[in-house]
């Protein structure tokens, strides 16, 4: 066996379906008032934040949960779930790195996150968020001289409050969707970054989510604020651990840019897709929403969904702001049984708003795949613009892929265009390649990594080449 | 509304020569759209267009009674001149003339269906109330081989005798193998603030060829509801156009199911509105064999503020390989408050496919005017001869000379 066919069959099996033997602190398992005054006394909240939180709730129990979405699921039940869980050892919170529990930094070390300062070179600032509290932040010393606030959103809770209650919740309203104001009652931790005005940020941002407990909901918020003028590149990867019975993950990520500002949010999603009888595996249902608040602002959404036994996310962007400018591109693949239902929202609302949407969707097995976009030109939106392509790529006859575009122009002087095509891999680009002396599965690789390109472009380098490998890696077996 | 249904539907029964079995059936029906009402907002096929309010607000109170028992002078005036053709008159929702005079009297047999209610391929309410209120409904057959020498015209006319009312329409045709029949709908009303509610049923067998045009030019305040079920078999073909333009409302949709190996449809549609007009097409075209195709192309030219919506679905099953699918639609919108929805979809089970759409909205390409301006031609023509250029290319799809003809200067548009 040669060493290319050695290192495919080790990444064969989900990679990160280790769980790590840390003792947790939970919360009593199921959803009521006491556990939300549970959670929120655990962080220590001000009484603000725990009306929030109450005052969602208050939402969510009014609220039917959606159901007009393409990938089913079995009933969940919201009483089995424990809401909050935290490693033990985290109950007083590590000072610096060097008081981490060691066998937390093992598992991220088999991540390959580069907690470690010492692995500076990466020069990427961490916020790893294990099950449901924020781990550690490296470079914050860095971050702070520049006046950047980059640290885990309970944190910001208690040291910056009047920012965080001036934008949480401003994209992503308490009253918002089912999933969203469960999110909002219950959610335990994540990220908060405000990048101060003018500042280009100097490194990329980073959070890392891992689902370790079982029977646990993760249920981070992510917040990132980029004030005038200023630019933020910000990385989100997410990993669970193997196990049997489903779990969900319903987070909510709120960006806002002000004016001139740009915001980059590129997300690596792997969370474990389920074994291939589609036993088990993630539900991954994820609001993720930008606010081009200000005048030529810009937020641009690049994911690569590739895990996941249920994907159902539609990251959007409200271009509220003259000139600003949304972008949308991503790559799902799905296997197997996995199931991915997800697209975008451009909502335009200022004069000259500008949105591009790049979809590119794999299925291959028994998997299924739908993209749904919303793009709406309101009236006021005059001279606004979006272009809109989605390709899907179907690899055998049990797997779907659909396209459930809606398209609304309201403004006589916006233009719209949307072109979507769906294909196979051609006989004739295998036969060239294999002619060439690549393997069948080799070539697939290729003509995929080529169909995906435009969107594997976006990321930046250090996902580049992850992203790459788990297209290579998800899509194994789903020829010949 | 519920004691009017109950009220009309007696009075209709009364009217009818029915079996206590039929009764049953269409109280059954009656009860469906009772519980259902009009399609609204919240039901996915009506989302851009919620026909309870739109009735609502146009029409208000409907009455579903309407008295066939005296007939309609037919206004032989009204027939369309230079092109012969066979003709079925409809005046007000009652058939007033069947007439196939250019055709061999063998080949066309005409069956009267008004006991027996064939089911229909759509759930929405639309087809309950159909089934309740339906009085006369024929089948038309053409039998094996045989090709009709003229195109048949269906007269839809409505008169100022009726007003606020529901019609209901029932159409069915059987295209044995290698029949072919060239059908157009013609749509005249005179009348105001009613609802007309049409199914047609299309019977493709082998090797037969269907091609529906459905001209609403005329302007008018009723508000329509079309619905073409089309079933096919090997090697037939089916042509759709559509021009949707002079009612207050109207919604067309094709279901199309190619059932059969190397079937086809095409589907072709314009829009041309003005004012407050809303006007919708829905197509879904189900491949359901090997080597099917399909191609749809739908042009939208909106003035004023009007609203067009276009529904455009390719289902490809998975034994459906070698599927051809094509769909795209373009809108011009030429006021400010005008505005154009479109949700084209695909969903798609089989891997050898060539499925793909596009759709683009905006405005007249300044560019271009200035281009013909600089030729010496006015805005207003320049903006004509593009519009027209627009559109024709939609016209130029139709495959019947004859009828390419007749509907070019129907529309005016020169080419």
């Amino acid at each position: 066996m040669d060493n290319r066919q050695k290192e495919i069959d080790n990444l064969k099996d989900y990679k990160y379906g280790f769980t790590t033997d840390i003792e947790n602190t939970r919360a009593p398992k199921g959803l009521n008032e006491d556990v939300i005054k549970f959670i929120s006394n655990v962080k220590k909240e001000p009484q603000w934040m725990l009306d929030f939180r109450l005052k969602a709730y208050e939402r969510f129990k009014q609220l039917k949960e959606p159901d007009w979405q393409k990938p089913k699921y079995p009933k969940i039940d919201y009483q089995d779930i424990y809401y909050y869980s935290a490693p033990k050892s985290m109950k007083d919170k590590p000072k610096n790195l060097d008081d981490l529990d060691p066998k937390l930094l093992e598992t991220y070390k088999k991540l390959g996150i580069p907690l470690q300062e010492q692995k500076r070179l990466n020069g990427i600032a961490v916020d790893a968020v294990f099950d449901s509290v924020s781990v550690a932040t490296t470079f914050r010393e860095e971050l702070t001289k520049q006046g950047i606030i980059f640290c885990p959103i309970s944190e910001a809770i208690q040291n910056h409050p009047e920012l965080v209650k001036k934008y949480l919740g401003s994209v992503i309203p308490v009253t918002d969707h089912f999933f969203a104001t469960l999110n909002s009652a219950v959610f335990t931790d994540g990220s908060f970054a405000y990048i101060p005005e003018g500042v280009r940020c100097p490194m990329e941002l980073s959070t890392y989510f891992r689902i370790n407990a079982s029977n646990t909901g993760q249920f981070e918020r992510t917040l990132i604020v980029a004030d005038k003028g200023s630019y933020v590149s910000y990385l989100e990867g997410c990993t669970a651990p193997m196990r049997d019975e489903n779990q969900l993950h319903a987070a909510n990520v709120e960006l806002v840019a002000l004016d001139n500002a740009e915001i980059k949010y590129s997300t690596v999603q792997n969370w474990y897709p389920g074994d291939k009888d589609g036993k088990g595996g993630i539900y991954n249902f994820v609001t993720k929403r930008g606010l081009c608040k200000g005048k030529n602002s810009k937020i641009s959404w690049t994911q690569v969904e590739t895990g996941s036994a249920i994907t159902w996310k539609y990251p959007s962007c409200i271009l509220k702001g003259d000139n600003s400018v949304g972008e949308f591109y991503s790559i799902a693949i799905t296997n197997n049984h996995q199931k991915a239902d997800t697209g975008t929202k451009m909502i335009h609302l200022g004069k000259n708003t500008k949105s591009k949407i790049i979809s590119k969707g794999i299925s291959a097995g028994h998997s299924d795949m739908t993209y749904r976009g919303l793009v709406d030109i309101s009236s006021k939106a005059s001279n606004s613009n979006n272009y809109t392509q989605c390709d899907s790529l179907l690899m055998g006859n049990k797997c779907g892929a659909h396209t459930v575009p809606y398209i609304k122009n309201k403004n006589s002087e916006s233009n719209i265009a949307h072109e979507a095509t769906t294909s196979k891999i051609s006989e004739e680009q295998l036969h060239y390649c294999q002619q060439r002396g690549l393997s069948a599965e080799e070539a697939v690789g290729l003509i995929v990594n080529g169909f995906c390109k435009e969107v594997l472009q976006q990321l930046p380098m250090e996902f580049a080449v992850e992203a790459q490998k788990l297209v290579g890696i998800s899509l194994e077996g789903s020829v010949g | 509304m519920k004691e009017q249904l109950q009220k009309d539907f007696d009075n209709t029964i009364k009217n009818l020569t029915l079996s206590q079995k039929d009764i049953e059936i269409k109280k059954f029906y009656l009860d469906n759209f009772i519980n259902k009402g009009f399609p609204n907002r919240r039901e996915e096929d009506w989302k851009f267009s919620d026909l309870n309010q739109i009735i609502k607000k146009n029409i208000g109170e409907l009455s579903f009674y309407s008295d066939y028992a005296s007939t309609n002078k037919v206004d032989t005036s009204a027939f369309v001149d230079g092109l012969e053709h066979n003709k079925i008159v409809f005046i007000n929702g009652r058939i007033e003339k069947i007439d196939f005079d250019y055709e061999k009297k063998d080949q066309i047999e005409i069956i009267d269906q008004s006991e027996t209610i064939n089911k229909f391929n759509n759930n929405s309410s639309l087809s309950d109330l159909n089934s309740a209120f339906t009085n006369k409904s024929f089948k038309i057959v053409v039998k094996k081989g045989y090709q009709l020498t003229k195109p048949l015209i269906i007269y839809h006319t409505t008169n100022s005798k009726i007003w606020s009312k529901n019609i209901n329409l029932r159409l069915n045709f059987e295209l044995y193998e290698n029949s072919s029949l060239r059908l157009i709908d013609l749509f005249r009303d005179t009348s105001e603030k009613n609802f007309l509610n049409i199914f047609y049923n299309f019977d493709l067998k082998e090797n037969s060829i269907l091609k529906n045009y459905k001209v609403d030019k005329f302007e008018n305040k009723n508000i329509k509801y079309a619905f073409n079920n089309i079933e096919q078999d090997k090697n037939s073909i089916s042509e759709t156009f559509i021009l949707s333009s002079g009612s207050n409302f109207c919604k067309n949709e094709i279901n199309c199911n190619l059932n059969g190996e190397y079937s086809s449809a095409f589907v072709n549609g314009i829009f041309s509105i003005n004012n407050n007009k809303h006007h919708e097409i829905r197509t879904i075209i189900n491949h359901l064999k090997e080597n099917t195709k399909s191609y749809q192309l739908i042009k939208s030219v909106l003035e004023d503020s009007s609203r067009a919506v276009y529904q455009g679905k390719i289902f490809v099953n998975s034994k459906a390989q070698k599927t051809d699918g094509y769909q795209l639609s373009k809108a011009i919108l030429l006021n400010k408050d005008s505005e154009f929805n479109a949700k084209p979809e695909l969903e798609i089970y089989a891997d050898d496919v060539k499925c793909s759409h596009g759709s683009a909205s905006g405005s007249l390409n300044e560019e271009s005017i200035f281009y013909l301006m600089s030729r010496g031609l006015n805005y207003q023509q320049s903006r004509e001869l593009l519009i027209n250029g627009f559109l024709l290319d939609v016209v130029e799809k139709i495959t019947d000379p004859e009828v390419k003809n007749l509907i070019k200067n129907m529309i005016g548009i020169k080419e």
